[in-house]
Parts: structure tokens; C-alpha cells; sequence
């Protein structure tokens, strides 16, 4: 589920004064789940890769996730009802059998991932673009769900 | 490598600067892979968001150092609903063992990857001096 607004902090600079704070507590929750095996409140980290940014203006969702090294012919974006599916396989070329590896931090593997949107979507009206290894989607707002100006007769 | 295996989502890890940011903001250690074969040393570095322009290598004695700038992509009018990473600059060092050739060190960056062969310097040649009778 969505934790709206609970850990709003900026994702550059400083956008409000308490960010440092609710950025150290958001790590303090990491810790402690991690100590005790249970969630927090609100706030859970998903153990899905890959790690998702949701994020919403009056029109659209945005959902961003880091991929490095995926190609676009590898990645699969599938919209059904309120549900986005990201899947994919990231491959990491073998370098030959001649050299020697001195660090291997690169993982390479399968993932699948599907998100609940909160509100209802245009199934039909989803762009994804992948660029530099960050992959956006925009996925347009379902007309019901876009705010409405009622007129006063 | 087994093709099957199953990404798992790592959390991105902070660095423990040497000196202390002048500006405000996260700064993340990139993954990276080393390897190395007679010729070269090459570096891949998962640098997702940075653009190729925005990458600063530098080699200064035997420390290299890659950083990395991303450049704020969400919209001004865009409100946070559910947030699984942070975005900051990358960083990191290494201390090369090797003697490297300056001249000839090449940098690709492609899909959220660096990737940067470090050519081995030569090394000097013995030389057999001969001795002529006079």
C-alpha cells in the first residue's frame, strides 16, 4: 500500500527545512525493521526489484526506476485495470575467459515487479521512456480520476 | 551465471566522504565491476540518471575518482505518492596498483553504464648493450 506523504522528503537539495530529518528517521525505520522483522508504520521497503518512485501531478502518474544496463527491447511495461507490471532481464556480458575480476558488484538476473495505482488510468495513454538508465513511465490518469470543476448554476 | 536468478532490490549506499560536500544532497556509491587482463584495466560503473555530459573522471597520482551529477527530473508540479530510492550524486576512488597510461584511457557511457579501460603503462623494455672491442 501507499504511504502518501509519510516520507516526503526531496529527492534533490533541500526542498523543505525537516528533510534531513525525515530522511534520518526513514533510516531509522529501515534499521529497526530490519531489526525486528516488522514493518513500521506506514512506510515498508519492497523487496521486489526494481526500487519504484511513484509520483503524481493532475493529469498523470510517474513511475520512475533505476535500471542500469537494460536495454529497451528487454524490458516488458504492461498496464492492466490500476495495475503496472515492469519485467525484464538485465544481462551482463562476459568480459572472456582471460581476465581477472578485482570487484563484482554488478548483479545481473530476471525481475517482475507489478504496482497498484491509486487511482483508476488510461490503459491507453501509457509512455515510457528509458534513458541513461532511468526508466519513466507516465501513465495518464483515467478521465474519472482527473479533479473536475463543477459549475455553480 | 545462472540467467534465472532473480534480481533483489539493494539499498544504495552512502559515502563515507574524505572531505565534506560543499553543496547539500545525498552522495552514493556507484557498483562497480573490475577487471583486468595483461593490456588493461576496465571499470564498469552503474551510474543510473547521470547523463554522459554530467560524468567527471579523474586521475590524479594513482587515484582515480568517478563522480557523477544527476540533474533533478521530476517536475515542479509533480507530488510524491510512493518513494523506494533516492537520488543524489555518485561517487567513489579507487587506488590503482598499476602504472596506467594517461594518453590512451577511454571512457564509454552507455544505458546507465560507465565503462572505462584504464590501458596498462609499457613497461620498459630491457635492453641488451653490447660491448665492442676496441
Amino acid at each position: 500500500m501507499f504511504a502518501r506523504g509519510l516520507f516526503n522528503y526531496p529527492t534533490m537539495g533541500l526542498r523543505h527545512p525537516f528533510a534531513e530529518l525525515e530522511r534520518m528517521s526513514r533510516q531509522m525505520n529501515q534499521l529497526t525493521q530490519g531489526l525486528f522483522g516488522r514493518p513500521g508504520l506506514g512506510w515498508r521497503p519492497a523487496s521486489v526489484f526494481p526500487a519504484i518512485n511513484l509520483t503524481e501531478d493532475a493529469d498523470s502518474y510517474h513511475v520512475r526506476a533505476e535500471l542500469p544496463g537494460i536495454k529497451a527491447d528487454a524490458l516488458d511495461i504492461q498496464a492492466v485495470g490500476r495495475n503496472l507490471t515492469l519485467s525484464g532481464e538485465r544481462t551482463i556480458a562476459s568480459e572472456g575467459e582471460t581476465v581477472r575480476y578485482h570487484r563484482r558488484e554488478r548483479e545481473a538476473g530476471k525481475f517482475s515487479r507489478t504496482i497498484g495505482l491509486p487511482g483508476d488510468i488510461d490503459v491507453n495513454k501509457v509512455d515510457a521512456k528509458l534513458a541513461n538508465g532511468m526508466l519513466t513511465v507516465t501513465i495518464a490518469k483515467a478521465e474519472a480520476a482527473k479533479p473536475k470543476r463543477i459549475t455553480v448554476h | 551465471m545462472s540467467d534465472s536468478r532473480e534480481l533483489q532490490v539493494k539499498d544504495k549506499q552512502e559515502v563515507a566522504a574524505p572531505a565534506e560536500q560543499t553543496r547539500p544532497g545525498v552522495v552514493f556509491t556507484p557498483d562497480v565491476d573490475i577487471f583486468e587482463n595483461d593490456k588493461e584495466i576496465t571499470l564498469l560503473a552503474d551510474m543510473p540518471g547521470v547523463a554522459s555530459e554530467d560524468i567527471a573522471i579523474g586521475l590524479n597520482d594513482n587515484v582515480l575518482s568517478i563522480s557523477g551529477e544527476v540533474k533533478p527530473f521530476e517536475e515542479k508540479d509533480e507530488s510524491d505518492v510512493l518513494i523506494e530510492f533516492e537520488i543524489g550524486r555518485y561517487s567513489r576512488q579507487f587506488t590503482l596498483s598499476e602504472v596506467i597510461d594517461q594518453g590512451r584511457i577511454e571512457a564509454k557511457h552507455q544505458d546507465g553504464v560507465l565503462r572505462l579501460t584504464l590501458p596498462k603503462a609499457e613497461k620498459a623494455v630491457p635492453r641488451q648493450i653490447a660491448v665492442s672491442a676496441a
